[in-house]
């Protein structure tokens, strides 16, 4: 068990080492959500009527940050793909580590990344107007909130990751399960606005009850507008919970058993 | 005392379609190099992923030092080293980053991993570079670090996979000098190569494996003895190609083989050195000075292709083309 928690520790290590060997690892990772939140503040702040205290960019940012958590998925199956092709996942395996920790420390270190990008992405929010009015308790859960979820996610990722085995391929495969997931949601637009069919889809989605549940735990009554009536919009909190634990339930036992596998092709 | 046995593995892929290894057998004797010798897809790899504890295979048996591989991979894992084709170290971290990342994933202490680490570095003639990430190292500084890493334990049993494939002349030359020193350290070694030239040089035993199995074992030496014995061969002007015919059957009892553009005169002898002697003294009592004259023992290449019908070179790039060929036509 000690091994364990070290193992991991040691590639978690490897991971935050990797970003001050490569200053522009951390750079790109942060600034292209801090570009997200610029445009989408000022490119649609001004036509979307949120009816909203503080404007558009106060129901933004909770969609930004779960957006952004939400891609965890990418860069987790883009990193394992090249570890796969490079055959240091080969070499990780003849060592005598326990078989679950490369990707839990993998797991760790792009969760540990995410507090980094959060940060920065708060306190651009911040500077383009956007104010919580929730409790300092509030926004800290909603904070953790966005991390559990983006490890969840990046669960989905190690199973992409090692499914595909190449970094290419990696990357285009996630970008076709992420941006429908976060687009095909509450995160930016509102849901009402969708065909019916689609409206149930975007309401059932993690991404919109995540993305709800932020918008409550910092302080916002308004959920832009009229809702389907759908349970998960109702209880957003509760239902981004259950759908964590599911992900985390079916994709952790399954990653680790495609990474015991991975060369069993 | 064997220090790696395989027995009869056979592993298939494509739910049986590609049959990689077709009831393999192999083994090492302790403080000894084998040398798996064959082609691309002959099943070099496959084999070493078995022994290493990274593939299953579909039946047989394999031990690493005595351990049932396929029953307790992690007690083997404790005792080998691998290093593939592919420097498998991570790019973006530097040398030092590196070896300390895995002898850590060894268990060794933070102290333990830092003297093993500045060891290495020195021993394989990175201290240098220890600091550059490795993606600024030259192909054959990789391979050297990827070694390095796999001997952080000190190993009991050492794989290395095609450890030279893809370095240039120099790089080989470097890899080759390293790996002697291993096996003067007397480290148990399976080495695969598809370069006959490679086997001679580092093995003491040759295994030629082509379509999953073993086709031929020995020494380099015996392996040629096996393919045919020496040849005397003599090359001489024009004017002179009749006379030393005659000499040349006298020493020999077999067929006399003339090129005419080469003016090669050559011929199996059984007698070897003595034979060359003889034949040399024939010569210059008559006043012939041959332009060359030596025996010949047959080349691994020859081996090669006495046992496989193809040479092994032109083998690689038909594998080349139907692979491509397959993937094209899916």
């Amino acid at each position: 068990m000690i091994n364990f928690i070290s193992d991991a520790a040691v590639i978690t290590k490897r991971q935050l080492q990797q970003l001050t060997r490569v200053p522009e690892l951390l750079l790109f990772s942060t600034i292209q959500p801090i570009m997200f939140v610029l445009l989408f503040r000022y490119v649609f702040g001004g036509s979307i009527d949120t009816g909203q205290p503080g404007g558009y960019v106060q129901l933004l940012m909770p969609g930004i940050f779960v957006q952004t958590v939400a891609f965890t998925l990418a860069g987790t199956a883009v990193g394992l793909a090249a570890d796969m092709q490079k055959g240091l996942i080969d070499r990780f395996r003849s060592l005598p580590i326990s078989r679950s920790a490369v990707v839990i420390g993998r797991t760790l270190g792009d969760g540990a990344l995410n507090i980094v990008v959060l940060t920065a992405m708060g306190i651009t929010g911040f500077i383009v107007g956007w104010r919580p009015t929730s409790s300092v308790f509030e926004v800290i859960l909603g904070f953790i909130f966005l991390l559990v979820f983006g490890f969840a996610m990046s669960w989905i990722g190690v199973l992409i990751g090692l499914s595909v085995r190449e970094e290419r391929v990696a990357t285009n495969a996630t970008f076709i399960v992420v941006f429908p997931l976060t687009f095909l949601s509450n995160a930016f637009a509102p849901t009402t606005g969708m065909p019916r069919p689609l409206q149930y889809i975007a309401e059932w989605n993690p991404v919109s009850t995540m993305v709800a549940g932020c918008r409550e735990l910092f302080g916002l009554e308004n959920q832009f507008g009229a809702t389907a009536g759908s349970f998960p919009s109702e209880n957003p909190l509760q239902m981004s919970i259950v759908y964590m634990i599911l992900i985390m339930a079916i994709f952790i036992p399954l990653s680790i058993r495609k990474y015991n596998n991975a060369a069993k092709k | 005392m064997k220090a790696v046995i395989a027995e009869n593995l056979v592993k298939t892929y494509n739910k049986g379609s590609v049959k990689a290894l077709d009831g393999l057998n192999l083994d090492v004797e302790e403080g000894t190099v084998l040398g798996v010798l064959g082609p691309n897809g002959a099943g070099k790899t496959t084999s070493v992923r078995i022994l290493a504890t990274l593939l299953s295979p579909d039946s047989g048996r394999a031990f690493v030092a005595g351990i049932d591989v396929l029953k307790h991979p992690d007690e083997v894992r404790k005792i080998i080293g691998l290093s593939g084709q592919y420097a498998a170290v991570d790019e973006t971290l530097t040398g030092w980053d590196n070896l300390i990342m895995f002898g850590r994933l060894y268990h060794l202490s933070a102290k333990a991993a830092k003297d093993r680490a500045v060891e290495l570095l020195e021993q394989f003639s990175l201290t240098d570079a220890a600091k550059r990430p490795i993606r600024t190292y030259s192909g054959g500084m990789r391979r050297r670090l990827d070694l390095a890493a796999s001997l952080i334990i000190r190993p009991k049993v050492l794989f290395l996979d095609e450890p030279t494939t893809g370095l240039d002349p120099r790089g080989r030359q470097d890899m080759w000098g390293v790996i002697d020193d291993l096996v003067k350290g007397g480290v148990t070694l399976l080495l695969t190569t598809q370069y006959l030239e490679e086997a001679d040089h580092l093995a003491d035993e040759i295994a030629v494996i082509d379509h999953g199995k073993v086709i031929a074992r020995g020494t380099s030496d015996s392996l040629k003895r096996e393919v045919g014995g020496e040849r005397l061969e003599i090359v001489v002007e024009n004017e002179y190609v009749a006379a030393v015919k005659e000499i040349v059957a006298k020493v020999s009892g077999g067929a006399i083989n003339v090129d005419e553009g080469l003016r090669q005169i050559s011929a199996p002898v059984t007698t070897g050195s003595k034979a060359l002697i003889e034949a040399a003294k024939m010569l210059d009592e008559q006043g012939i000075h041959p332009l060359d004259i030596g025996l010949k023992r047959p080349s691994l290449d020859d081996v090669f292709l006495s046992l496989t019908g193809h040479v092994a070179e032109e083998k690689v790039v038909e594998e080349d083309l139907t692979t491509k060929g397959r993937r094209r036509g899916k």
